[in-house]
């Protein structure tokens, strides 16, 4: 019988915002793989108008004294929620187009700041989406 | 091609626009129509920002629309125009009676409006200004998403007769 040790977790919770349950479904995986969910609080604009979602993304980065906001979709109103929030506050970062190899990279990026690690989580999330072809090699 | 779907939708330009309805009909472009985002250059470069490339985007006030919706109408691209609020395709349909069918997508939780659908909530006057355009002839349906089914008002959970 091991015991669970998880790595404390450093600095402010970053949102995750997101469509219907991919935010809170992200959220798990990244807990699932590495024991750090909780580097994220997931959101969801489900069933919410453009004043809705501003406002929930308000509050709870004012509850969390969040600094980074991850979206799925850069045509989305969550997109543009955050963006409009970003407006009122430069000091946030914005990153649209979230995946799980960039939550996964961004939660194990540790001793960095917010930019360098959001640098490796574009870097990684973006290289993961790839079109793999032909057989696989025998070893 | 004339304008394929003429949408009211409180989140404007979202997944639903672009994405739901709009890769499927191979979608050229969008025709914002909102007299507070067509005079607001941060917010016309927030959506132009957020759109893929492929889709142009046309900022329009309701006098705008009205002057240019020929031209539009006349475009060969597929394309989709929205409005934020009924009151904003009340006036825009009162003045070009070329705008035969009507799409309401969503209309979220306000004060003051009841739910009729988990995405479309109305006030007394928006359903109001809802049927009086049908009562001028304009088809108007409630539906999200192009596989949803399209329902008329008199569907509507709670629907009262005009």
């Amino acid at each position: 019988m091991s015991e669970t040790v998880r790595p404390p977790t450093p600095g402010p919770k970053a949102i995750v915002l997101a469509h219907g349950t991919v935010a809170e479904a992200l959220v798990a995986a990244v807990d699932l793989i590495t024991g750090r969910g909780d580097r994220f609080s997931p959101l969801s604009n489900q069933n919410l108008g453009a004043a809705q979602i501003d406002a929930l993304l308000r509050e709870r980065i004012d509850a969390l004294g969040a600094r980074v906001i991850f979206t799925d979709l850069p045509a989305g109103s969550c997109n543009f929620a955050a963006c409009r929030v970003l407006k009122d506050r430069p000091d946030l970062i914005v990153v649209t187009g979230v995946n799980l190899p960039a939550l996964l990279q961004y939660a194990t990026r540790d001793g960095v700041s917010d930019a360098e690690a959001i640098a490796a989580a574009v870097e990684r999330g973006g290289s993961a989406l790839r079109v793999l072809t032909g057989r696989p090699r025998a070893n | 091609m004339p304008i394929e779907l003429y949408r009211i939708d409180d989140r404007l330009i979202h997944g639903q626009v672009i994405v739901g309805w709009g890769q499927p009909m191979d979608l050229g472009f969008v025709v914002l129509v909102d007299d507070e985002v067509a005079g607001s250059e941060w917010e016309r470069e927030l959506y132009l920002m957020g759109v893929p490339p492929e889709v142009a985007l046309y900022f329009a006030s309701v006098d705008d629309a009205v002057a240019h919706l020929a031209e539009w109408r006349a475009d060969p691209r597929h394309g989709i125009l929205v409005t934020g609020d009924v009151e904003t395709m009340r006036r825009l349909t009162e003045r070009t009676p070329a705008i035969r069918e009507v799409n309401v997508g969503g209309i979220h939780h306000r004060p003051g409006r009841t739910e009729r659908l988990r995405y479309l909530f109305l006030s007394p006057e928006e359903e109001q200004a809802l049927r009086a355009m049908e009562a001028r002839g304009i088809t108007v349906t409630v539906r999200d998403v192009p596989s949803a089914r399209a329902m008329r008002l008199g569907e509507l959970a709670g629907a009262r007769s005009a």
